[in-house]
């Protein structure tokens, strides 16, 4: 898998994730991709019970999350994961991309979609872009730039 | 079962075949179910309710679900490993995902349940007014299956109604 510029935090600590996704191959994915970007895995969870309390004990930079999951879905999730932590960055990773579900997602607090299959340059994207609104990380190019 | 209906989904896996694997598949027989589907290699379902409900099965040559957990995992990898059904439960889901974004932008409403690994041998169809067709997809690393059963509900309701006489 191509090595991307890695994303690192302010104080230069790895950016860590939380990956939520009833599938293992996805989360396995999802893995090897956040390790591309230089990034930690800081929990991993099956459904959106999990996530809540994997979020709370974790406390990660971003989450990646899928919506279909068994007992509790990702928007449920997102939305309690919100209301408990308004900080919380949310990534919806789902193959089913759908307006209704993109906006229902977003309304309950996720910061931005991808759709599944995921292309590692979009995710990486994304992850940068989210990362760098919130001000968690400097911009690649500004990161390289003070390392000089 | 109208092609429009089904065209999503043989796009839908074409697509994810091609990515997953890294290659191309195509589509070598399409044939309509007339009984149970037996399974002939490794089986995930997905369920899906709205206005059409059913499922899908997708189902893998041991050495083609392998040669995808290969591609992700970089290295080769043992068609008997754990991962390699999970990796065709996440293959279906990301087929039926895909293909289900596309029928909801064109109007129908849908939800989808988590896909399941398929254990039996022979799979019941999920009711007796629902059609099946089984397209097969020809890959470098073995065959693929895709079992789609569906009923459309808004047709059927109209086919039951009573004909107005007079």
């Amino acid at each position: 898998m191509r090595q991307f510029e890695p994303l690192t935090r302010k104080d230069h600590a790895p950016v860590r994730y939380l990956i939520v996704d009833d599938s293992v191959f996805a989360r396995k994915s999802l893995a090897k991709m956040i390790e591309s970007f230089g990034g930690q895995l800081a929990g991993e969870a099956g459904d959106g019970c999990t996530a809540i309390t994997e979020y709370a004990r974790t406390k990660p930079d971003i989450v990646l999350m899928d919506i279909t999951m068994p007992q509790m879905e990702g928007i449920e999730a997102v939305e309690r994961i919100v209301q408990e932590h308004p900080e919380a960055r949310v990534v919806m990773v789902s193959s089913v991309g759908y307006q209704d579900n993109i906006l229902a997602a977003l309304q309950k607090g996720a910061r931005h979609f991808v759709q599944k299959p995921v292309k590692p340059d979009a995710l990486y994207e994304i992850i940068r872009y989210v990362l760098s609104d919130d001000g968690v990380t400097a911009p690649v190019a500004a990161q390289g730039e003070s390392s000089r | 079962m109208k092609m429009d209906l089904i065209q999503p989904f043989i796009g839908s896996l074409d697509a994810v075949l091609s990515d997953m694997m890294q290659a191309p598949a195509t589509i070598v027989d399409l044939s309509m179910e007339e009984e149970g589907y037996r399974r002939k290699g490794l089986a995930a379902e997905v369920i899906f309710k709205g206005q059409i409900e059913g499922w899908i099965v997708l189902d893998m040559e041991p050495r083609a679900a392998a040669k995808v957990a290969g591609c992700l995992m970089g290295t080769e990898v043992d068609p008997a490993e754990p991962i390699v059904p999970e990796t065709v439960c996440e293959l279906a889901n990301m087929v039926i995902g895909n293909a289900v974004t596309q029928l909801n932008d064109r109007g129908f409403q849908f939800k989808v349940m988590p896909p399941s690994v398929v254990s039996a041998e022979q799979c019941a169809r999920p009711g007796h007014d629902s059609e099946a067709t089984i397209l097969c997809f020809e890959t470098a690393h073995g065959n693929v299956y895709l079992n789609i059963a569906m009923r459309y509900h808004a047709r059927r309701a109209r086919e039951r109604a009573p004909i107005p006489v007079g």
